[in-house]
């Protein structure tokens, strides 16, 4: 394809490109998103090729198989699609290639035991299936539809018509004022009013004329979180397309894509998009024929959660370490190489052309006042559908986690919804009371509103009501936890996180994180006084204060929602010695139930203390004096007869 | 057996003398030499401009960067959330015994490299092990250890 | 921001402690502060660098209508009417608990017991890991390396608990053209205990100008 110097060639392009399409031509979408690849989808992708080839189909009903980005159905991975027949197998392994081919491709017939099945009833179509019905894929519309590989896939669908109609019927401030009405806001975990902050860029460039710079954040560093990864792997050009509009508003003429180094295939991705949009004419020189320049450069992490915080990944694209600095100056007086600088999250930015291409009203449709639009979250945890999940800003969690996903499998019971991972609050089944004003972290001007529901299946998922209850939205991820969950343990895992991510220049976080990790140690061992907690308290307070960056400001924020709505978890764990959840390995014991014990000796063979005796064919004991609770033996016995208690 | 390694004039090569380029040839180096020598840190200092101290500084806040060789085998456990709360801790603890190595170290042999990672993606399947390229989901000792004998 | 012409000059006017002070455009709280004799505790602060924001003992409260933030003083310039509190109680929360913090971590430095011991904090509750310890890692040494002196002979290295005080491959730097800034500098004196690690053997240093 030869580069595009206007709208109208691009038009004649996608409509050219329509025309050489079959709608009747089958398409196998097999899904590579990250679940997927880890259940070995790459096998099954060769295998369908291996299996279609073998058929020798006639040229007219030769199938295509694309491999996409996530279908979003992560606990039934590998997934694989079938168009136009509609028909969504999961669990699919390499052998099964064959049986598909035959029957779904050849005869027309669906494979049944590759439906999903639920409750007795099996599912054909991913639109019939509950976890799929109630989400709403504005952002993922494209992600495990397209082949991220191919441009041509991304015109089909729509990519750079937005493009268009900014360059040839909107000014900058148009672009910018009909973002701002959106009411667009961050969605890497700040929810800073986009349009507000593009304003902000234009006017101090306008002041200071010179280079102003865009940067996408998709360095996603919270652990369980996937949905950027998604979008960069599985619809690179929604990003692209989302900064040249931006690019465009505020006038920078170089961008810079910051993707964190564990993405090696978002890289690529995003590297091969944006040469095919170089290759169009899509960016570069003279875009579209409009006279507006833009390129756009991936600078890759190196292995640092903390350079997700705008100022901190800044100094990282500009070769130094990762250290924040103090705002104000914000990015967007000050940034790159000390110029204006838009930095927004890859989600923000692929909400642009929907944006732009519908209109600001279409959004506000969506979602609910002060938080418009869709968010996609990544639900993984003690729930039975794990997965990325879209829906409207103001669903109820009751809906994300129980009807799209499934609920919390097996015996246990829902305890609590983690939300904006390590910066985040831990909140419960049953809310009890609002938190005190000095738990919330800084916010931009919006009000509060006064109600909190009872019950967590009733708290709408937006900002603000995230805030209400003491947690925050962040980048979307949402851990569920059930009665085998300790928050004493969870607050632990986190402060342990951050402390080995922390950039060490400001003594709040630097020291205090390990002082509130002594604090967290020493009620998992169950030592402590009740005063430690306030005491926990005031020095999780004087951190929020005096820490430099929001690494360190929004540390606390897992202990002080769990001191506040689990605190007899807390006392628990401190007065009676116990830990409720069985997890705090000081707090628990390790016992085989002698009626369960098969007498294998596969437990004594496997433990390290070598602690466990008993002879051949009888019960074995564990001498608990000398067990580090290491889960050896509870892993490996086939009979399940090792008890925490 | 790995490839034998490129020259480190083609990979200097990629890039213009500029200091904003440190830490993508710094990435480029340990993704073809497995780690950064000190001769290559010198030479990427040279080529784009910045003093040792800084080379230095960079080399050692960010954890892609090793400066020391690593493992022939990366054996990689996942320290999400998920693969916490499922028992990812016990997994790497496991290896640390095992192996005779702290994470975030190489075996004295140089065979095995042990890290631990913040997610990777594919939390359905907590606890998640890589090695090399390979996934092994729903880890448990015993999957791992025999997955170790022949990675 | 334009440098006002001198004779035309303006003032902020702002609030510390309630009193009425002035600021020229272009100065921090601090430096304010500092000029009206009000004291507000430092430690990676000094006049000759650039202010680094890390230590953040010289937080304040400021207030602007109704709305109070924790800032650093060192960084922040004041806005007209701006009220500035040095020793609120969430100031003082913070200044106490990274006090109490510091006397753990770097036990051995008696300027850091005596900077306690004036905002009451006399004993620690954390585990002392290292009992010779006197860097702060406040990065003074580093910057006046690096702003005034411009031979860059050290650095920070690795990153948060395990931040410290490096040269390359941690053996005497080259670069190093021994002129004892990072010594002076240093608010605890863990310099002067590791120069020779930064420098090398001073002989080499004696005589003949730099040493190579």
């Amino acid at each position: 394809m030869k580069k595009i110097k206007n709208a109208k060639e691009l038009e004649a392009l996608r409509a050219r490109l329509l025309q050489a399409q079959d709608p009747q031509q089958p398409v196998v979408r097999v899904c590579l998103g990250p679940g997927c690849l880890a259940q070995g989808a790459d096998k099954v992708s060769r295998a369908f090729r291996e299996a279609v080839q073998a058929q020798r189909f006639k040229a007219r009903v030769q199938p295509l198989i694309k491999e996409t980005g996530c279908h979003g159905f992560c606990s039934q991975a590998p997934l694989v699609s079938l168009a136009p027949l509609d028909l969504l197998y999961v669990q699919v392994k390499p052998e099964d290639a064959e049986e598909i081919v035959n029957a779904s491709l050849v005869k027309g017939k669906a494979v049944e035991r590759l439906l999903y099945r639920d409750n007795g009833t099996r599912y054909r179509s991913a639109g019939d299936i509950p976890f799929y019905q109630m989400q709403q894929k504005v952002i993922l519309k494209n992600v495990g539809v397209i082949d991220p590989l191919r441009i041509e896939d991304a015109l089909l669908a729509g990519a750079y018509r937005s493009l268009v109609k900014a360059l040839t019927e909107m000014s900058p401030e148009e672009v910018i004022n009909t973002v701002s009405l959106s009411g667009l806001r961050g969605r890497g975990g700040g929810g800073f009013p986009t349009g507000r902050k593009w304003r902000r860029a234009r006017d101090y460039t306008l002041e200071n004329p010179g280079p102003v710079f865009l940067v996408g954040n998709g360095d996603e560093g919270d652990p369980g979180a996937f949905m950027d990864r998604a979008i960069m792997e599985g619809d690179p050009h929604a990003v692209l397309e989302g900064m040249i509009i931006g690019a465009y508003a505020i006038g920078a003429h170089q961008g810079y894509i910051y993707v964190r180094n564990e993405y090696p295939i978002a890289v690529r991705h995003l590297s091969i998009a944006i040469e095919q949009a170089r290759a169009l004419g899509l960016l570069g020189r003279n875009i579209l024929g409009s006279g507006f320049d833009f390129d756009l450069q991936i600078s890759r992490g190196a292995g640092a959660f903390v350079c997700g915080e705008e100022t901190a990944l800044l100094a990282s694209i500009e070769g130094r370490v990762g250290e924040p600095l103090t705002r104000p100056p914000y990015p967007a007086q000050q940034g790159l190489w000390n110029r204006p600088t838009i930095i927004n999250n890859v989600e923000t930015w692929a909400n642009v052309p929907h944006i732009i291409g519908q209109g600001a009203k279409w959004y506000t449709d969506l979602g609910v006042p002060h938080s418009t639009g869709t968010k996609i979250f990544s639900l993984v945890g003690k729930v039975k559908n794990t997965g990325l999940v879209e829906v409207p800003m103001g669903t109820t969690l009751g809906t994300i986690v129980e009807q799209i996903g499934g609920g919390v499998p097996g015996q246990k019971k829902f305890k609590a919804v983690q939300t904006g991972g390590p910066s985040g609050g831990i909140i419960p089944y049953e809310l009890k009371e609002l938190p005190p004003e000095e738990m919330r972290p800084a916010r931009f001007g919006l009000r509060p509103r006064g109600f909190l529901p009872s019950e967590l299946k009733d708290l709408p998922v937006d900002f603000d009501s995230l805030l209400q209850a003491g947690s925050i939205m962040g980048s979307g991820g949402m851990i569920v936890m059930d009665n085998r969950d300790c928050v004493v343990d969870v607050g632990r895992y986190f402060l342990r996180f951050l402390q080995e991510e922390s950039c060490g220049k400001c003594l709040p976080c630097r020291l205090g994180l390990q002082g509130m990790l002594e604090f967290l140690d020493r009620f998992s061992r169950g030592q402590g006084e009740p005063e430690d907690i306030d005491e926990l308290q005031s020095l999780a307070q004087a951190v929020v204060d005096g820490a430099l960056c929001g690494l360190g400001g929004t540390a606390p924020n897992p202990v002080l929602t769990s001191i506040r709505y689990f605190r007899d978890e807390f006392l628990a764990h401190i007065m009676d010695h116990k830990c409720p959840a069985g997890v705090c390995r000081d707090l628990i014991h390790y016992r085989i139930d002698p009626e369960a014990c098969n007498g294998c000796r596969l437990c004594a063979r496997s433990c390290p203390q070598g602690c466990i005796s008993g002879r051949n064919k009888k019960p074995h004991t564990i001498d608990s004096t000398a067990c580090i609770r290491c889960g050896a033996c509870l892993d490996v016995c086939p009979v399940d007869a090792v008890r925490v208690a | 057996m790995r490839k034998r390694p490129a020259d480190i004039d083609s990979i200097l090569e990629k890039y213009p003398p500029d200091p904003q380029h440190l830490i993508s040839l710094l990435q480029d180096v340990q993704a073809e030499y497995q780690y950064i020598s000190p001769e290559h840190m010198t030479l990427i200092c040279a080529h784009v401009g910045v003093p040792l101290t800084r080379a230095w500084a960079v080399a050692t806040f960010y954890k892609s960067f090793s400066l020391e060789p690593r493992g022939e085998h990366e054996i990689r456990v996942c320290l999400g959330t998920t693969c916490h709360l499922k028992g990812g801790e016990r997994l790497v603890e496991a290896c640390e015994r095992d192996l005779g190595v702290a994470r975030g170290h190489t075996t004295g042999d140089l065979r095995f490299t042990l890290d631990t990672v913040n997610c990777l993606g594919a939390c359905a399947l907590a606890p998640v092990v890589m090695i090399d390229d390979g996934y092994l989901g729903q880890a448990n000792l015993r999957a791992l250890r025999k997955r170790l004998e022949k990675p | 921001m334009n440098a006002p012409l001198i004779g035309e000059q303006e003032w902020i006017d702002f609030a510390i402690d309630g009193r009425a002070v002035k600021a020229r455009p272009g100065w921090t709280i601090l430096e304010t502060a500092r000029e009206n004799h009000i004291h507000i505790p430092t430690l990676c602060y000094h006049p000759a660098v650039k202010p680094w924001g890390g230590c953040r003992l010289c937080v304040v409260e400021a207030k602007y209508g109704r709305r109070g933030k924790v800032m650093v003083s060192c960084l922040n310039p004041p806005i007209p009417e701006l009220e500035v509190f040095t020793h609120s109680e969430r100031v003082k929360n913070v200044r106490r608990w990274v006090l109490e913090m510091l006397l753990a971590s770097c036990p051995a430095s008696p300027d850091i017991r005596k900077l306690a011991a004036e905002y009451g904090v006399t004993a620690t509750r954390f585990p002392i890991r290292d009992p010779e310890e006197k860097c702060i890692r406040c990065g003074l040494c580093v910057a006046v390396c690096t702003e005034v002196v411009g031979v860059q002979a050290l650095t920070f290295g690795s990153r948060g608990v395990t931040k410290q005080l490096d040269t390359p491959y941690r053996v005497p730097n080259n670069d190093c053209v021994a002129c004892g800034c990072c010594a002076t500098i240093c608010p605890t004196g863990a310099m002067l205990d590791r120069i020779d690690q930064v420098r090398g053997d001073i002989s080499r240093r004696t005589g003949h100008g730099y040493a190579h």
